[in-house]
């Protein structure tokens, strides 16, 4: 009985609260839409550990109480995109070759681990010190986009160039794919990384040519070998200056001869040939399947892909847009594809932080975990990346994740989170 | 030792291979051999492993490195072991020693990380592949249910061969994996895809745990384990076999092959800690009654350069000499050694063998399987399984 009153009483209030809002609705101009219900907690947990790295008990509380739009939005809002951190004095100077060369084998290895160090700790600083859910997301796609546009410290060699490429795959991170691609192309990490400071007129090298088809672009099947031979004729002439390690453009080993790339013909260069690729549905399909597989799911829905990819085309390939339709997409909030992506070693450690609110230790012991765990930043496998999912969890990355766990919790006293962090479901999210 | 009491040492496990019924018990069947792998990280040098002393080309391309002459311990053909492998020489005596030479593939990568990728996955030098060859081959033909697990990786964290499928566990020391493997829990209604993985994962460390039992006596081993982490490495393998845990593959590493300066000292070394863990494993598994259903053989990403460089040392190589040895092993030379008259562009001997002729081997002698489904092409085995 007085459950029921309760119940009509409550019942009474939402009542009248929901036509207090439509009354108040129909007062304001007319542009305004009717107020969207807050997500909520689960649903804001979901928004925030897709886009971002775990949720913080402050943003979570304050995201909840959103309705998802509103979210999507504030995680899209611009947020600077200036370099986060100062640049650590090791990486201060870019050191060209020939001053490597006069190191001795020993003087250069240690060179190479004190900045590779540098570098892991610059970035995991970065990644934990992400302020708002927006500078998180920031942080994502640059992850996004390491492995993507896939370059290594293993061959580049260069703590700094690296350092400089973090910089401008995060610049572009949530910006523009065909300016970001028009950069990657002439960054002269990648340009090292993909041998194209060394090609030339004459012996053209194709690894960035066929890279930028396969992996960068179009996607497998999509071009042919005689495309790819053609585009490495236009590329040369990508160079960089030894000295300061800049981009240069040498117009005399450049082929400025006639070619044709995917029927075009033409004295192309190699942005003449990107221009090309991004003008392919194809490009704009096969990053909307792989951005489905960072945020939304495992199994791309063909039927989403391909109206998501002709928006995000026809919108000059603003990375927003994508990011919006995809967010916003049915599938990405559907029951069935929640839990369904295998968090990364950065999801875990940087996510678990984030989400106890715990201070981590020092970003270098973070940096060896994170490589214990299989993603050793700045060092993917090869050019296609970390292959991720599945094969994040083995026996011994999953026993080095829960050992993590364990630690943690002792450490903090947390012994009641127990259950949680060592359960199956907290690889997931 | 004398040959005799080397023989005599063999004891129970030799006259196994006299016996024609329980001889054909270990014949070729889907991993009812054991196959022991050992990584040699870094990608040793196989030219001062087994030293072409009689070439005079070995000489003038390592005037400073090179082992002389009359440190060689010669095992004919005008090759002999590096001094620090003596301890190897009553295997090779038994003829329970192969050496696979110029062992390598074609469009060599000069990369740690991708030539080692190469070698997992059995991939082509412009190939990338996914899953290890071991774990296709596991996926393709699973090893019994009963087995503790599908492979054992013994002191390192990365699974190589095994990555992507199969039941694969890592432990440095057994006691210390019990513990680890509380964390662990069993099975449950599985989930979607990714949980699914996970709980499969988590029920392969529970079940290994389970039947890698340390509580019980431990196997009491005669043979005394060398004090350094190879031998560490070799005496957890063993107590693991030792616990009557069955397994398809075990794998030990040994690192510190990357030799850029100052080789002679750290090279010696480490072929001393690897003799000398080699000699204790056989010596083990002798006393487990396994010794003549085991093959151990080693891999690495890749040799290294015939000519030394500037800091007493040796940069990264293409093809190289590999161990194989056990009970069921045909001793003596495969393969051809390396020609140093003839050096690739960048300074490197051709390969003569295909790394995935050895796997090949494996596969089709050692086991009884088919090769081809697993490495992609069909791969001639060689002769060195008896």
């Amino acid at each position: 009985m007085m459950r029921s009153i309760r119940f009509r009483n409550s019942f009474m209030k939402l009542l009248m609260r929901l036509l207090a809002g439509l009354l108040a609705a129909a007062s304001l101009s007319v542009v305004a839409a009717p107020a969207s219900p807050p997500m909520g907690v689960e649903d804001a947990r979901h928004l925030l550990s897709r886009a971002g790295f775990g949720s913080r008990p402050g943003d979570l509380a304050a995201f909840s109480q959103l309705s998802r739009a509103a979210a999507i939005e504030r995680l899209l809002a611009d947020t600077p995109r200036a370099a986060v951190l100062p640049i650590p004095p090791e990486l201060a100077d870019y050191q060209p070759p020939a001053k490597l060369r006069e190191l001795s084998d020993e003087e250069r290895r240690d060179l190479q681990r004190r900045t590779g160090i540098a570098l892991r700790v610059w970035w995991l600083d970065g990644m934990l010190a992400a302020e708002s859910p927006a500078e998180q997301l920031r942080e994502r796609m640059t992850l996004f986009w390491h492995n993507h546009f896939v370059s290594s410290v293993q061959k580049v060699k260069s703590a700094r160039l690296m350092l400089d490429q973090n910089r401008l795959l995060r610049q572009h991170a949530t910006g523009n794919f065909g300016e970001l691609l028009h950069a990657v192309g002439k960054d002269p990490a990648m340009l090292v990384y993909l041998d194209s400071a060394s090609s030339r007129r004459g012996s053209p090298n194709e690894n960035f040519a066929r890279e930028v088809m396969e992996l960068f672009t179009l996607g497998e099947g999509n071009y042919s070998e005689q495309d790819v031979k053609q585009a490495a004729r236009a590329f040369t002439g990508w160079s960089i200056e030894p000295a300061t390690g800049a981009f240069r453009w040498r117009p005399m080993i450049h082929d400025d001869g006639e070619k044709t790339v995917l029927g075009v013909s033409g004295r192309l260069d190699g942005d003449a040939v990107l221009d090309i690729l991004l003008a392919q549905p194809q490009t704009a399909e096969h990053l909307t399947r792989k951005l489905w597989r960072e945020f939304v799911s495992p199994t791309p829905d063909e039927r989403d892909v391909r109206r998501i990819a002709a928006r995000f085309r026809g919108a000059g390939y603003d990375l927003r847009v994508a990011l919006r339709e995809l967010l916003g997409s049915r599938a990405f909030w559907a029951g069935e594809n929640r839990q369904t992506l295998i968090k990364s070693p950065v999801d875990f450690v940087v996510g678990s932080f984030n989400s106890l609110g715990m201070e981590p230790p020092d970003a270098a012991a973070l940096a060896g975990l994170l490589r214990q765990l299989g993603q050793d930043l700045f060092a993917p496998p090869n050019v296609k990346g970390w292959p991720g999912g599945e094969s994040w969890i083995n026996s011994s990355t999953l026993l080095t994740r829960k050992q993590m766990a364990e630690r943690l919790l002792r450490r903090e006293g947390r012994e009641d989170l127990r259950q949680v962090m060592l359960d199956p479901a907290y690889q997931l999210k | 030792m004398k040959r005799r009491d080397f023989l005599g040492g063999i004891g129970a496990a030799g006259l196994l291979g006299l016996m024609p019924g329980l001889a054909a018990a270990a014949a070729a069947a889907p991993y009812r051999r054991l196959l022991i792998l050992v990584e040699l990280k870094g990608g040793n040098d196989g030219l001062n492993t087994l030293v072409p002393y009689t070439d005079s080309n070995y000489y003038s391309l390592r005037p400073r490195i090179a082992i002389r002459g009359e440190e060689v311990l010669p095992l004919g053909e005008g090759l002999g072991f590096h001094p620090s492998l003596q301890p190897l020489l009553p295997l090779w005596q038994a003829k329970e020693l192969a050496l696979l030479q110029g062992v390598g593939y074609p469009g060599p990568n000069l990369s740690h990380f991708r030539s080692i990728e190469i070698w997992d996955t059995a991939s082509n030098s412009d190939e990338y592949l996914q899953q290890g060859w071991l774990a296709r081959s596991f996926l393709r033909q699973p090893p019994p249910a009963a087995y503790a697990a599908d492979a054992v990786v013994v002191g390192s964290q990365d699974i190589g061969p095994f990555s992507g499928g199969g039941r694969v566990v890592a432990l440095s020391n057994p006691e210390q994996f019990s513990r680890l493997a509380r964390l662990a829990q069993e099975g449950g209604a599985s989930g979607g895809a990714a949980l699914a993985h996970i709980r499969r994962v988590e029920s392969d460390i529970v079940a290994a745990a389970a039947k890698i039992n340390t509580s019980g006596p431990a196997f009491a081993f005669q043979t005394g384990f060398p004090q350094s982490g190879f031998g560490a490495s070799v005496r957890t393998a063993c107590q693991v076999l030792g616990s009557g845990a069955d397994l398809a593959v075990l794998r030990l590493s040994l690192s510190g092959f990357d030799t850029h300066q100052n080789q002679p000292g750290i090279h010696a070394n480490l072929l001393r800690q690897l003799a000398e863990g080699l000699v204790a494993l056989r010596s083990a598994l002798v006393e487990l009654k396994l010794w003549e259903r085991t093959l151990v053989l080693s891999y690495a990403e890749f040799g290294r350069r015939p000519k030394e460089n500037q800091s007493n040392g040796t940069d990264h190589g293409t093809s190289n000499v590999h161990f194989a040895m056990g009970g069921a092993v045909r001793g003596g030379f495969h393969g051809e050694p390396p020609n140093l008259a003839r050096l690739d562009a960048s300074g490197n001997p051709v390969f003569s063998v295909d790394y995935r002729r050895v796997y090949a081997t494996v596969l089709e002698r050692w086991w009884g399987m088919d090769s081809r489904s697993v490495l992609g092409a069909g791969f001639e085995p060689l002769a060195f399984v008896v």
